[in-house]
Order: structure tokens, then C-alpha cells, then sequence
């Protein structure tokens, strides 16, 4: 005979742990701190190795040399390379009773970064049992994420460019983090083989409802042949922002950074 | 998550969470009509695993702190990853440590410590006390669930 037990909804009275409650109020944390952001923009592709950090600081430069208030958030957690690229240099970061101040970088660019909080040379490791870590690591690592939204002073900013790891991962995790997908700027690389890869995170983000907001083709003129960059474009009815050379001179960045601001 | 005394058909209230310091957890809960107690156990897996998610069983008793899942759970972190300032912005106060206090305290990994520092400090100011001592640590620790710092 098999007990007559009520089910989580029919018990009315308050669950004392409020986890529902407590998720609820780290979202509340992180539309807080962003509301003085005008944009969040996220740079996305779906391949490594294509520049997608070189292209988020170059642009947040250039951005910032136009006049805007911009911030760095480094989301590749395992990889971090943001700082250096924005010439960061570590310093302890002061810490008050509701927020963690941001490092600044060249250019006036504001970033965190998992790379300024490990050891010199050291991954990403995490306290707690090793064994089944995949069970737990990836949470931690979405926790990781929203604290870098919400517990840093970003202040007032015009954009706050989200640098993303290979994958897709984390475009889903800010889906679940922000009241609705960040706009994407898509970074590929001229070849077939990126072109395919890239597809499928930009087929992934539109149908999460992000808007995709262009594709930057990096590294043309190089050893990597293709149209990656305008078979995306068409295909997916975006613009294609800028075609990147190997060794691209700031005007490079300032036309990419005008055409973001005013894609059409 | 909510227990039921099945016998009462009644909800059991949250009790008491204790951390074991050997990455368990267990929580009590109480039905509030035979005064039964049932015990939560969690392996270090599940224990892990809820607190990735930047909740806390039984609720919160200390507001959250900046990069709390950062500190707290990430194992290669700088020794000067953080300079904590006391306070709000721009306010410099607080209550005095008695050596074995700073003692204790400076066993706390330095990546993790000033977040550490300000729990017990705030603790001092909520209770009016101006030196924090071991005891009141011990006292804190019990109060606030802080069995793991």
C-alpha cells in the first residue's frame, strides 16, 4: 500500500532554505549592477582559435578612444587572456562591503578577469571532491560567471563586452543570467572549417533569441583562405562588420567600433 | 526543498545545518506537531554540488558577498588577489582583533580571508562588540553557520 504523500506544491507552509527565492535574488543582484550599462554585447564564435579575445580588446580600445565608457567581462574562465591584451597590470582588486572594483586597462577600458585572481600560471581549480567534478564544475563555473556580472562596480558604461570561450556553453548560461540573450558579435575566420563551426553557434544563439548583431572576419589576407566571413553574412541575413587583416592598424578597430554603433 | 512528517501529514521546519569539516552536510528539520527530527545528510558530491549553486541550506544568515563562490571555492587563487577596504565605500572602521583572533584568522587561505574578516566583523558591529576574540568567533561561527571558516 503505497504512503499518501502530498506532493512540494500542496505544502504551503515556507521553505525555511528559500532556494528558489535565494536564485531569485542573485538574478535581482545582477539586473541591478547592470542597469547602469547601456549594452551588453557578446563576442561569440563557435571555433577557438579565431581571435575572439584579440578582437574584443581591440574593439573595446577603439571604443574607448571614441569617447564611450567601456568593460571587458572575461568569460573564457579557463583561458583568460583579456588582461593582457588590455596591458592589465595585477594588482590586487579593492573589494568593498557590495562590490569588487574592476582593473583598467589601456585606453581606459575596465575588465575582471580570472586572470587576475589565479596564481601566475595556475588553472582554474576548484575546492571539493575531484572525483565526479563534472557533475559540479560546470555549475561552478555559471556561479563564476554571474558573480562577474554582479559583484563588480562596473558603474556607468555605454558597453560591456562579453568575451566568450570556444562553445556554447556560456551563451546559454547568460541566457539564464540576464532577462534575455545578449546581442552577438560573431568572430569567424575566412576557412570552410570555420564557417561550419561558427554556423552552428550562431544557429544555436538565434534560436535562443539573441540578436545577432555581424560577423567580423579575422585574420584575412593571410594563409586562411575562404569566405567564411560573407557566407555567414548571407546566410544568416547580418552584416559583415570588418574583414580583420593579420596586421591590423587602429583605423582597422575604429571602423569596426563606428560600424557597431551604427550596424546599418 | 521541504520535508514532510508523513505520520503527521504535517511540513518539518529547518532546524540547525552543521558542516562536518569533511565536505558532508547535514541539516535537521522538526515536525512541528510530534517534535520528530529527520536528518539531512548530504556525500561531499551533493554538498558540492548545491553549493556551486551560490545557495545556502536552510537560508542565508549573512548577506552575500562580493565573489563569494570565487573565494570561497576556487583553489589557486592569488594570495593579493583582493585588497578589502572596510565598509561601505570610503569607510574605514571596525572593531580590534585580540592575537589568538588574528592568529586563527591568518590560518584562513589569504584568498579567501578578508571576505572572511568582514563576516566577523560585521558580525561585531551588528552585536556592539569592540574587540573580536576567539570566543566571539566560536560565537559567530555557530550563530551564522559558518562552520567551514
Amino acid at each position: 500500500m503505497p504512503l499518501n504523500l502530498r506532493t512540494y506544491h500542496e505544502l504551503v507552509g515556507a521553505d525555511r532554505s528559500g532556494l528558489p527565492e535565494q536564485i531569485g535574488a542573485q538574478r535581482r543582484r545582477v539586473a541591478e549592477r547592470l542597469a547602469g550599462v547601456g549594452r551588453l554585447v557578446a563576442v561569440m564564435s563557435g571555433k577557438g582559435g579565431v581571435g575572439k579575445s584579440f578582437v574584443t580588446a581591440h574593439l573595446a580600445r577603439a571604443l574607448a578612444r571614441g569617447g564611450r565608457a567601456v568593460g571587458v567581462l572575461d568569460a573564457d574562465l579557463n583561458g583568460p587572456t583579456i588582461p593582457r591584451l588590455l596591458e592589465v597590470r595585477h594588482a590586487p582588486r579593492t573589494t568593498h562591503s557590495d562590490a569588487v572594483e574592476p582593473a583598467i586597462g589601456v585606453d581606459g577600458v575596465k575588465c575582471i578577469s580570472m586572470d587576475l585572481l589565479l596564481q601566475d600560471g595556475a588553472p582554474l581549480a576548484f575546492r571539493g571532491p575531484q572525483t565526479e567534478s563534472f557533475v559540479w564544475r560546470g555549475a561552478l563555473e555559471a556561479a563564476a560567471l554571474r558573480e562577474f556580472l554582479g559583484d563588480v562596480a562596473w558603474g556607468t558604461l555605454d558597453t560591456l563586452l562579453l568575451d566568450l570561450p570556444p562553445g556554447l556553453q556560456r551563451i546559454h548560461e547568460l541566457g539564464d543570467l540576464l532577462s534575455a540573450p545578449p546581442p552577438v558579435l560573431t568572430v569567424t575566420i575566412p576557412t570552410p572549417e570555420s564557417r561550419d563551426a561558427v554556423r552552428r553557434a550562431m544557429r544555436d544563439a538565434r534560436e535562443r533569441g539573441a540578436p545577432l548583431l555581424g560577423i567580423v572576419e579575422n585574420m584575412v589576407d593571410g594563409q586562411f583562405a575562404g569566405t567564411a566571413g560573407a557566407d555567414l553574412a548571407a546566410e544568416f541575413g547580418v552584416p559583415l562588420l570588418a574583414r580583420i587583416p593579420w596586421h591590423p592598424t587602429p583605423d582597422a578597430w575604429d571602423q569596426l567600433a563606428q560600424r557597431l554603433r551604427s550596424p546599418a | 526543498m521541504k520535508f514532510l512528517c508523513v505520520e503527521c501529514d504535517k511540513q518539518m521546519v529547518f532546524e540547525e545545518r552543521q558542516l562536518p569539516g569533511d565536505g558532508t552536510l547535514a541539516a535537521a528539520f522538526k515536525c512541528p506537531a510530534c517534535g520528530r527530527v529527520v536528518g539531512l545528510l548530504t556525500n561531499p558530491m551533493e554538498t558540492q554540488l548545491v553549493a556551486s549553486l551560490g545557495v545556502v541550506i536552510g537560508g542565508r544568515t549573512v548577506p552575500a558577498q562580493p565573489l563569494e563562490t570565487v573565494r570561497g571555492m576556487v583553489a589557486t587563487g592569488r594570495d593579493d588577489a583582493f585588497d578589502e577596504v572596510s565598509g561601505q565605500r570610503g569607510a574605514v572602521s571596525g572593531p580590534t582583533w585580540s592575537a589568538e583572533a588574528q592568529e586563527r584568522l591568518s590560518r584562513v587561505p589569504s584568498f579567501v580571508r578578508g571576505m572572511v574578516k568582514r563576516i566577523y566583523a560585521d558580525y561585531a558591529k551588528q552585536h556592539g562588540i569592540g574587540e573580536i576574540t576567539a570566543a566571539v568567533m566560536d560565537t559567530a561561527r555557530a550563530e551564522l553557520g559558518l562552520e567551514g571558516m
